[in-house]
């Protein structure tokens, strides 16, 4: 897998992946799409970064471990549904806040906030899976 | 803020929603669950601060058992108490619902899991800290309490699965062959058993149409005896396995001993509860037809458990399998209680759960200490422990009064209760059972206790000298824990010296078990057309 083109063609591809994640992840709620989904696509990316690269690049470029990550996430997804305590609803309910910004509308919400978690919980716990199997190979 | 045109105010208020306001103290219901969970989370993050670990792990403990003293004072001033997530209306909202029974039980998985954290530091190295002992304690935390408060059952399996894979990730925590044996037994059977659960939830659904217990209630009066056997047998099956009671049991003494002691303690007290637990919630109230229809099964389980339970434990050398196979013998008498389906039965049934989780906690943290002071897990080379150690002799004497219910114990006022519902109920076999599994018991625990303490040197030798393997416990043992584990067993000799109010405890708890109008209408408190 240590090929000149593979080598070069893994960051953009990696880059590509995360981009896509992201735009998968925000897409979700009434679209196919969502925090899941982004996830395991931005995962990959780390993974695809992590066979052309090796296991210690990686988390060089991570600067956070991945399962720190996924810590975030829970914590995240957590605190979405704390929100709802400031407005008399019971724990987890949707809250939506629509803003007109320059004709289109930007909805922001704790199914988002929540959506985020998962995307942060996914990407850390298949992201630590797939680099723990990658480090067994035995390197390169 | 929101501008009132947009497409998507359609989504803010369906008819389908709660529209009256949750008072901030509602949120008592879910501060056990959520505060595990964000508390799992962050110390997730914090894997490589050792010295905060188990500051955070107690301070989120701590806040956990506050929240289910504020529960259960709640549950007592007003009864039952519920919250639908997300404000949907109830039989489609996940609920969380705590009753008495939910409230007591949540309280004792509090108290043992934060004597359980302190302990931990006797033993845990670096490694294990890192590797995330504490977050797993929380999850495991979240889970147990989880189930004792949702009012979904689909929601109790998501639970029992949170539970799961914290244990599993407990018991291999070391990484030890014997470790990883024990954990294959009891992953198996437990993974058995919770798709069996997963797959009669599903067969319930297609039966009733609702998963809410409350609404369960109701519905599930509607379903003819065949499938209702049916799935009150799979039920059985599923949660009996999980509870390790009789003919389920094998997994228990197989696995409970090969972890660390804190994990083997948290596992002993609050695991098999679960199980219990989940088969009076499912099969007392969501669905007393089907447990009335089984009701000779479940004497038989009751007998199976109460009986080999103990003799079980008599015939082992290995300290914490004799405990396990007590376990065993104490689930035996909540079925006991759950068989007789009345007022003190089931009364009963949840004051014993209620004792057993503190106190079979407390016995493993024994266990620990001993096997720390001796040097070894096999009773036969213990002895001489009486003397090197006397405050941990009493402790362990307190201890055999209190698992085979002597006088003035904890464990004997749940034993009246369940002899006294045995006896109104004429059914005598299972009064023998419960009596013939205290004096069995007794002669386990007291066995335990002369090769331990009062014989003076290892089996059979001769030599009047105590083995030379005695240690006296080190600074971070004594105060990490042995202080811990007497703590506990003051509050459970506390508990058993003014037993009043857990007798009226049980009593509502019981009560609404049976008859659970209060419990429906908490659910349902702001659905009032409902069809």
């Amino acid at each position: 897998m240590n090929t000149v083109i593979f080598r070069t063609a893994a960051p953009i591809l990696a880059a590509l992946m995360l981009v896509f994640s992201v735009f998968v992840l925000l897409r979700g709620h009434n679209e196919p799409g969502g925090g899941f989904i982004g996830g395991l696509i931005g995962a990959s990316a780390l993974a695809i970064y992590g066979i052309a690269m090796g296991v210690e690049e990686t988390r060089k470029a991570l600067k956070v471990h991945p399962i720190t990550l996924a810590g975030f996430g829970v914590v995240m997804a957590a605190i979405s549904g704390f929100i709802s305590l400031a407005f008399d609803v019971p724990f987890l309910t949707g809250l939506w806040w629509i803003f007109d910004f320059d004709g289109s509308e930007v909805a922001l919400s704790t199914p988002l906030i929540f959506d985020l978690g998962v995307y942060a919980v996914v990407v850390g716990a298949v992201g630590t899976i797939a680099l723990a199997l990658e480090a067994d190979e035995g390197g390169d | 803020m929101a501008t009132a045109t947009t497409s998507y105010d359609a989504l803010n208020l369906p008819p389908a929603l709660i529209d009256a306001a949750t008072p901030a103290a509602d949120w008592v219901v879910v501060w056990p669950v959520a505060l595990a969970l964000t508390g799992a989370g962050l110390l997730v993050m914090l894997r490589n601060y050792r010295h905060m670990q188990l500051a955070f792990a107690v301070a989120v403990i701590t806040a956990i058992l506050l929240s289910n003293l504020y529960l259960l004072a709640r549950v007592i001033e007003s009864g039952p108490l519920a919250m639908t997530m997300g404000r949907w209306l109830p039989p489609f909202g996940i609920t969380f619902a705590a009753d008495m029974t939910s409230a007591i039980f949540s309280l004792a998985a509090s108290i043992a899991a934060l004597v359980v954290a302190f302990y931990a530091q006797t033993e845990l190295t670096d490694r294990e800290h890192k590797f995330g002992f504490y977050p797993m304690l929380l999850l495991l935390l979240c889970g147990v309490s989880g189930s004792f408060l949702t009012g979904d059952i689909f929601n109790l399996y998501v639970w029992f699965e949170v539970m799961l894979i914290a244990s599993f990730g407990m018991l291999i925590l070391g990484g030890r062959k014997l470790q990883l044996d024990g954990a294959i037994k009891y992953g198996f059977l437990n993974f058995l058993a919770t798709t069996l659960f997963l797959i009669t939830v599903a067969y319930l659904y297609g039966l009733t149409g609702t998963l809410n217990f409350a609404d369960l209630v109701d519905k599930g009066a509607d379903i003819p005896t065949g499938p209702l056997i049916t799935v009150s047998l799979l039920f059985l099956l599923a949660f009996g396995v999980k509870a390790a009671a009789f003919p389920g049991n094998a997994w228990l003494p197989a696995s409970y001993h090969t972890p660390a002691v804190s994990v083997s303690a948290i596992f002993g007290g609050l695991l098999t509860k679960v199980g219990a637990y989940a088969v009076i919630r499912v099969l007392t109230m969501a669905l007393p037809e089907g447990g009335a229809q089984l009701q000779p099964v479940i004497v038989l389980i009751a007998i199976g458990s109460l009986i080999l339970g103990p003799l079980g434990a008599m015939a082992q050398t290995n300290l914490r399998r004799a405990i396990g196979f007590l376990v065993i013998g104490g689930i035996g008498a909540i079925f006991a209680g759950f068989a007789l389906a009345s007022h003190h039965g089931i009364g009963g049934a949840i004051f014993y759960a209620f004792h057993s989780m503190l106190a079979i906690t407390a016995f493993y943290l024994l266990a620990g200490l001993i096997e720390r002071s001796t040097g070894t897990t096999d009773t036969r080379k213990m002895g001489g422990l009486y003397a090197a150690n006397a405050p941990l002799s009493i402790l362990f004497l307190i201890m055999i009064f209190l698992i085979s219910g002597l006088p003035p114990f904890l464990g004997l006022w749940p034993k009246i209760l369940l002899v006294e519902g045995g006896v109104r109920a004429e059914n005598w076999w299972l009064v023998a059972a419960i009596l013939i599994n205290s004096f069995l018991t007794l002669i386990a625990a007291s066995r335990l206790w002369a090769h331990i303490f009062w014989r003076n040197g290892v089996e059979g030798e001769r030599s009047e000298q105590a083995p030379v393997g005695l240690q006296k416990l080190d600074r971070t043992e004594n105060w990490f824990g042995f202080l811990p584990t007497m703590i506990l067993m003051a509050i459970i000799l506390v508990f058993g010296l003014f037993p009043n109010w857990l007798f009226e405890a049980s009593g509502i708890a019981a009560r609404d078990m049976l008859l659970p109008d209060r419990y429906v209408d908490a659910v349902f408190a702001h659905a009032e057309d409902r069809q």
